[in-house]
């Protein structure tokens, strides 16, 4: 390789991204609103979740169970219903997402000492959000069932025995439990995949189709020096989004960054490099731009999205699609950067994914430049 | 049919049986010839005839279906890259980069040619000067016109001083005034021992060419010296006719067993026959026959297109049977 063929290549790529403020505008300002749109709107927690309740008996030991769901911030009561019709219409017009229904005698059959049934019905159309609803609600009913016990036993026993298990949970790394806080790290990943293979798959495809390639392959320029030249002045604006992404995340949506700043920039550049040199094989493969995007969007953003862990467990995936994750450069990534970011830890448990950086970044940029041909055809 | 002259010490461009097919298209079909160093050497030919297909396999831009090359010693199939530090190439598409300036597609190719730092500076003012850009210097590409571009994509090419030029239709779509002045710069350079290989549809200008191919269909139909393809292969007299309606008469004249073929030609019409003075009486009583002015009609010396339109026709009357109308060409 030649240095000055390197830097002549390497000047003239900054003059056109310089030259052309709208593309520049947009590299930067699309990761920007990308992660305000993913930050704000993309939430997977499951809280105040609208509830009516259908009380037949009407006594205080209904009303102080139907009380333990609007004292948690997960349920937000939405009044009583007189009839099962109305339980219905709140449900088909989602106003509700539960509805519990407690018989005439949930009174009389508790005061018995019999087990008074309760009715629970969720709306199953998102069932995710029904499992986790069904979930809180089950708690509810067995904390009052364990409340029931209790009394009973201390008015026969005179005395509460101490519980048999005493379970204190503690959550590490999002004590919250604030999905923003895992989202936000896995879409900076998946943004700067995408932004960073959608600049350099334009490159070469529009020195093919404007003809400026017919005079650059008629010189002694060699690939390597076509690709690394072009690579570097995006590698740039690679990073100019990176530092605006973490000082989002950071400032904006506050999530916690526990690890090592320095090691955060640097395995995210090995991860800019990777997606600009896949970026540039599409393009060299492609020729024309309008293709090239398209590639370069279907290939990163999608395995990025689904296949990256980012929101969806890699671990919850069946067999043959867990497989392919392997490959996904953003699944190294987007692990890598929750670790930093929420675990604080290091290279000495994250350089599997440093190292699995490295090699795809090689390789992509070793094919990228064989597939450079000099030639028409 | 072994018309070209045979590879000498001096030869610098040498093509034996060179073909290109895409798909079941023959674009080059098997064509022979040597350039000589130091000469501006010519490919006439209409659009679509091969030429530039052949400037890209000679640059190494193009492999070649079958046929082998050499261009400046080094094989056009194995060692284009070789090739490639030797020679200057202008594609018939300005190729420059609209949104650098002047200065900047300069700047650029010095860096990719590896122009010496030395002499980058001189390099530099040269083209600024030959091109006449210098007051330009910090402008846009985009907004040059067409014969600035032109001179400016030539000077970028010849910024590291190869030995072999090659363009590909150079003054296509530029006004003749350009065109003119970049002829003069091409006489310049091949007068500086700069072998030059330029591909035209242009007849006027081929006649600047030191020899000439004429490419036709893919195949090489005529080579050699303007002047000498115009006595070769035209044995047959041109008369040049002008006259009242020239539509009309072309069709009365078409149908006259004297004369050969008839073609529009500037304001007037150009006719081929093998008898001059048959042809001619039988023009002036047929036009005279249909009240049709008659201001001039003479014997002329034929041009390049006149060659160029009795190849052609010779050779498409000669499809079926291409051998004997090669035959028949070259004699």
């Amino acid at each position: 390789m030649n240095l000055r063929r390197f830097w002549a290549i390497a000047r003239k790529e900054a003059i056109h991204i310089r030259r052309d403020p709208r593309s520049l505008a947009l590299a930067v300002g699309i990761p920007m609103l990308m992660l305000l749109m993913f930050g704000y709107a993309l939430t997977l927690d499951v809280d105040r979740v609208p509830f009516v309740v259908l009380d037949e008996g009407g006594s205080p030991a209904s009303r102080e169970f139907v009380a333990r769901f609007g004292a948690t911030r997960y349920f937000d009561f939405r009044g009583t219903v007189a009839n099962y019709a109305d339980v219905e219409r709140a449900l088909d017009t989602r106003d509700a997402m539960l509805a519990l229904v407690l018989p005439p005698n949930f009174a009389a059959q508790l005061a018995a000492g019999q087990a008074a049934p309760v009715q629970a019905i969720v709306d199953g159309a998102d069932s995710n959000t029904a499992a986790l609803v069904l979930g809180y609600t089950q708690a509810i009913a067995t904390g009052f069932n364990q409340q029931l016990a209790r009394e009973q036993i201390r008015r026969i026993a005179g005395s509460v025995p101490a519980p048999a298990l005493d379970l204190r949970t503690r959550v590490w790394f999002n004590p919250d439990l604030e999905s923003r806080n895992f989202i936000v790290p896995g879409i900076m990943a998946v943004i700067m995949g995408l932004i960073a293979a959608l600049l350099t798959s334009l490159t070469l495809a529009r020195e093919w189709e404007r003809g400026t390639m017919e005079q650059l392959i008629s010189t002694p320029v060699r690939p390597v020096e076509i690709i690394l030249g072009k690579l570097l002045p995006y590698f740039v604006v690679g990073m100019v989004d990176m530092v605006i992404a973490v000082l989002m995340a950071v400032y904006l949506f506050e999530v916690p960054l526990r690890g090592s700043v320095p090691l955060l920039f640097g395995v995210g550049a090995l991860f800019v490099v990777a997606t600009l040199a896949q970026g540039i094989l599409i393009s060299a493969l492609a020729r024309q731009q309008l293709l090239a995007s398209q590639l370069a969007m279907v290939s990163t953003f999608l395995p990025a999205f689904l296949l990256s862990g980012f929101a969806f467990a890699i671990a919850n995936m069946p067999p043959v699609v867990r497989g392919i994750t392997h490959i996904v450069p953003a699944r190294y990534f987007v692990s890598f950067v929750k670790g930093i970011f929420l675990r604080g830890v290091g290279l000495e448990t994250l350089w599997r994914d440093a190292l699995f950086l490295i090699v795809f970044a090689v390789v992509v940029i070793a094919v990228a430049i064989r597939k450079t041909r000099k030639r028409f055809g | 049919m072994r018309a070209e002259p045979a590879p000498s010490a001096e030869t610098i461009v040498e093509v034996q049986n060179l073909e290109k097919h895409f798909g079941a298209f023959k674009a080059v079909a098997g064509i022979s010839f040597a350039v000589r160093r130091g000469e501006i050497f010519g490919f006439l030919g209409p659009n679509g005839a091969g030429k530039s297909t052949t400037i890209r396999m000679l640059c190494g831009l193009l492999a070649p279906t079958a046929g082998t090359g050499r261009v400046a010693g080094f094989d056009i199939v194995r060692q284009a890259e070789q090739i490639k530090t030797r020679i200057g190439y202008m594609s018939q598409k300005f190729s420059l980069y609209d949104e650098l300036t002047v200065e900047e597609n300069i700047d650029f190719y010095s860096g990719i040619y590896r122009v010496p730092k030395a002499k980058k500076a001189e390099r530099k003012a040269w083209v600024l000067e030959m091109a006449g850009l210098a007051a330009h210097r910090r402008s846009r590409t985009s907004v040059l016109s067409g014969g600035w571009k032109q001179r400016l994509a030539l000077g970028c090419a010849v910024l590291h001083e190869p030995p072999i030029l090659f363009l590909d239709e150079p003054t296509s779509g530029v006004d003749p005034n350009s065109r003119r002045q970049f002829w003069d710069l091409i006489y310049d350079l091949a007068g500086r021992g700069v072998t030059v290989f330029v591909t035209t549809h242009y007849m006027e200008e081929s006649e600047y060419c030191d020899r000439l191919g004429i490419i036709y269909r893919g195949e090489l139909i005529a080579l050699g010296p303007p002047r000498e393809l115009k006595t070769r292969h035209m044995s047959e007299a041109v008369l040049e006719i002008e006259c009242a309606r020239p539509n009309d008469a072309m069709g009365l004249i078409e149908r006259l067993p004297a004369v050969k073929e008839v073609a529009l030609f500037g304001k007037g019409l150009h006719a081929v026959a093998s008898d001059a003075i048959a042809a001619e009486t039988a023009i002036r009583a047929a036009l005279a026959a249909a009240n049709l002015a008659l201001t001039r009609l003479e014997r002329i010396v034929p041009t390049l297109e006149d060659v160029f339109v009795s190849l052609c026709a010779a050779r498409s009357a000669g499809q079926p049977n291409a051998a004997g109308a090669q035959t028949e060409v070259s004699r």
